[in-house]
Parts: C-alpha cells; structure tokens; sequence
C-alpha cells in the first residue's frame, strides 16, 4: 500500500524582499524520498527548505505535513523533522551539549548512548568535550548534522550541508546519511549545488530557478533527458541565470 | 573613624545597601531587559531611549527628587522612609535598573539572529528557545549585575540626600568619604577609599570568575 506523501505544497508563494518571491505551484514529496534540490546560488532552495521546516510560513498558499496543514506551531510534526542549515551556529557549550541539544528538549534519557556511536561515527569523539564555539568550519557541520541524526528524525532538511568540508568528508557524510536512511527509513530534502551530489545522493531531482521550480523528475531523467530547455543547460554547466 | 570596630558598621551598611539595592533592580531589570531584547513591537525605541536616558541620571538630580517625594509633604511622606536605608536602597534601584535593563537587552538581542530558527529546527519549543538565548547572553547578564553593583557601591550623592549620612543609621562608605574629607581628614578618607575598592574587586572577582568560564 502507498504512503500518503510527507509534504504536499500548493500555489504556495512567498515574498522574501522587493526582489525576490519563491513560487511554487505544486510539489509532492513522498515518504521516503530523497529529493536533491538544486539551482545556482539564490535560487531558492534555502526559502523553500524554511517552508519545509515551518520556520517560515507562506505568503500565500498551503503546505500540508503528513495530510494537515503545517502551521509551524505543531511541536509534534515539528519535532519529526530536522534540520541542517547552511552556517549551523552551536551554543556556548561542549561538543556532547550541542550533539545532544535535540534529544535534551525531547527529554530522551539515553541521550549518551544515541550520541556516542553518532560522534564516533563522524570522528568527534576525542572533541566531545571541548567547547564547540573552538571548532573548525568542517567540524562544525560536522556536528550539525550529527546533532540533527541523533534525534532520528523522520524527515530530514539540508542546506547544502558539505559546503565546508573536505572530499573525504563530504564522502564520509554522504555514507553516514545514507546509513541512517536505511536505517530509519526517512524522507530527506537535500539542496545541494553540486550537480555530482544530487546524482550520487537523490532518488528525484528539482531544479529551482529565481525562486521558480523549473522541474522534477526522477534522477535518470533529470540528467539523461530532461524535458525544459534550462534544466538541459543547467546539467550540462551552462549559466541559465 | 579610625579602628574596625567603627569602620565596620559603614561597610556593612554600604554592602547591605548596595546589595539589596542590585538585588531588586535585578529581579526587575533582568526579566525586563530579556524581554525587551527578545521582542519587538511598536514603541520599542521609546523604551530604548528612555531606558539610555536613565543610565545618564544624575544621581543628584534622583536623590532630589526622592527627597522631594519622601519628605514628609510629598507624596510618599507617609512611608516614612526619608533618611533610612530603604530611601538608600530606592534610590540605588532608580539608579542601577537602567543598566541592568539596557546591558542585559543588549547582551540577548546580540544573540545570533539565526540561532532560534536553528534551534527550532531541533525540536525546541519557545521556551526552550528563549531559555537558550538568556543562557548564551549569560556574560552579558553577569556584566549588567557587576556594572550595578559598581554603580551602587560607589554612589554618593543621592544617598547622601535620601539618607542623610546619619552615624550608625545611613552612613555608608562613599559618604563617610565626604565627611572625612570635609573635616579635613584625609588619611582616614584615604583608608576608606581603599577597603571601597578592595570590596568591590573582591566581589568583581567573584563575578569576573563566572564571567569568564561562559566567555570563548
């Protein structure tokens, strides 16, 4: 039997400044998918994972979150999804305090055991208690996709998580997050500008273009023979903005 | 004024003053400020600016007006507080809950603009939000409460006025200091000058001690 999808977005529109509006007519996500967001810088992809998160609320339109209107007052729903922002800032703590920050709001008692293998797993063991305001860029997002794993949630938000990191650990994340969708089962939105990324990691791509969704479609598709003229000249690394 | 035994009731007087005094207006200024820093609403600046005007009060100017409202026609006379150590006090907390509000406002809104949203994203609800943001504003909270005491400690013209400098009752170091000055004693001031200053590096030390372990 299908699962119903996770989001469901319609005419949602969204007014960021006096220059720029995300627009989206319609965008199904289903349940566990992994959907790479991709575009050029501005395009969208960081307002558009807000929308998903309920950071931010549409304009106009409706987002709906597992069959209901998603209001980004839910504490329920809102606590089934995490996210990884783009320059993730830690609290004045320890590395352990911040890994295990969304377990602690959750009142999870083992926190300790979910962020011990999660540390280990991403080489910040030997940091656990070092303050994490002393950490490098790298270990930084490190950390702030460990602290968004170890709290299992079923929906996973990117933005451009790697963006800091060397190949190997842009390797090791890529492994690690895909463990964990194995494991869990979740359903992950991740916006990448790397066009390699989006291959390797998303089973459906959207490309997204001065706020407007240009197309999405299956990877194979969205690569070998896209069906809009921009995503062709986006694929094959021709300026389309 | 010359041995402990004398000494000692001044400085007791100065330290129950100056902290009763810090400990009001921080009960009042702390909520206040991380109120003040974590919303917005219309008339903010008003408040902002009255706030930063209340940090340049002339301490004179507040000990006159307090006088005028504790004298026995003002409108506060029935208190009966003129020239006792809760005029002291008041006054000290007219004085002091400026800066705890404005330091404190300043500390939590200085706060990263991004940090609730990233936090929200981790499954934190309002308040776990807004707890988070006090406690990484905490060196600025810890300076607000040093700056008052400083303030308070080392006041002397309203307390002066509202107290009185009256021996045993409302005399405290920074107004001992003037008398002894006045009578042209100036070792004996001198000396109270100094265990001023050594109670309030003691007491910035205690603080600045906090201070740092929450500093990078």
């Amino acid at each position: 039997m299908n699962r119903p999808p996770v989001y469901e977005l319609d005419a949602v529109y969204k007014k960021q400044s006096d220059s720029f509006s995300l627009e989206i007519s319609r965008l199904v996500i289903a349940s566990g998918e992994t959907l790479g967001l991709v575009g050029p810088t501005g395009a969208g992809k960081s307002t558009l994972l807000r929308l998903l998160s309920g950071l931010e609320m549409p304009s106009s339109g409706a987002i709906s979150l597992w069959g209901h209107r998603h209001e980004g007052n839910n504490i329920e729903s809102l606590r089934r999804v995490a996210m990884v922002h783009q320059r993730p800032l830690m609290l004045s703590e320890s590395v352990r305090y911040n890994i295990e920050y969304g377990l602690h709001v959750r009142r999870v008692k083992s926190a300790q055991q979910r962020s011990d293998p999660m540390l280990e797993r991403l080489g910040l063991s030997r940091l656990v208690n070092q303050d994490a305001r002393t950490l490098s860029g790298g270990q930084l997002q490190l950390l702030a996709i460990g602290r968004a794993l170890v709290v299992e949630p079923e929906v996973l938000l990117l933005d451009e998580p790697t963006a800091h990191l060397d190949p190997a650990n842009v390797a090791l994340v890529e492994d690690v997050i895909g463990e964990q969708k194995q494991r869990l089962g979740m359903t992950i939105v991740w916006a990448t500008h790397n066009l390699f990324q989006a291959r390797r990691t998303a089973s459906k791509i959207a490309l997204l273009l001065s706020g407007r969704l240009i197309e999405i479609t299956d990877r194979e598709t969205f690569f070998d023979s896209p069906s809009d003229e921009r995503t062709k000249d986006f694929v094959q690394g021709k300026m389309v903005y | 004024m010359e041995t402990f035994l004398q000494v000692w009731p001044v400085l007791w007087m100065s330290l129950q003053v100056s902290g009763l005094a810090v400990l009001i207006s921080s009960l009042i200024g702390l909520p206040f400020g991380v109120w003040m820093g974590l919303s917005q609403f219309s008339g903010k600046s008003l408040i902002v600016s009255l706030v930063h005007t209340g940090m340049a009060l002339p301490p004179v100017v507040v000990g006159l007006l307090l006088y005028l409202l504790l004298s026995r026609s003002g409108p506060l006379g029935s208190l009966g507080w003129l020239f006792s150590p809760q005029a002291m006090i008041l006054a000290q907390i007219v004085l002091d809950l400026p800066f705890v509000i404005g330091i404190t406002m300043i500390a939590v809104a200085s706060v990263p603009a991004e940090l609730p949203g990233q936090l929200r994203s981790l499954g934190a609800t309002p308040n776990q939000v807004r707890w988070e943001i006090v406690r990484e504003a905490r060196a600025g909270l810890l300076l607000a409460v040093a700056t008052a005491f400083g303030r308070s400690l080392s006041e002397v013209g309203a307390v002066w006025l509202v107290g009185g400098n009256i021996e045993g009752q409302t005399r405290v170091l920074t107004t001992a200091i003037v008398l002894e000055t006045g009578k042209g004693n100036f070792s004996v001031a001198l000396s109270l000058g100094a265990i001023l200053l050594i109670v309030a590096l003691i007491i910035n030390l205690f603080l600045v001690r906090f201070q740092w372990r929450v500093l990078p």
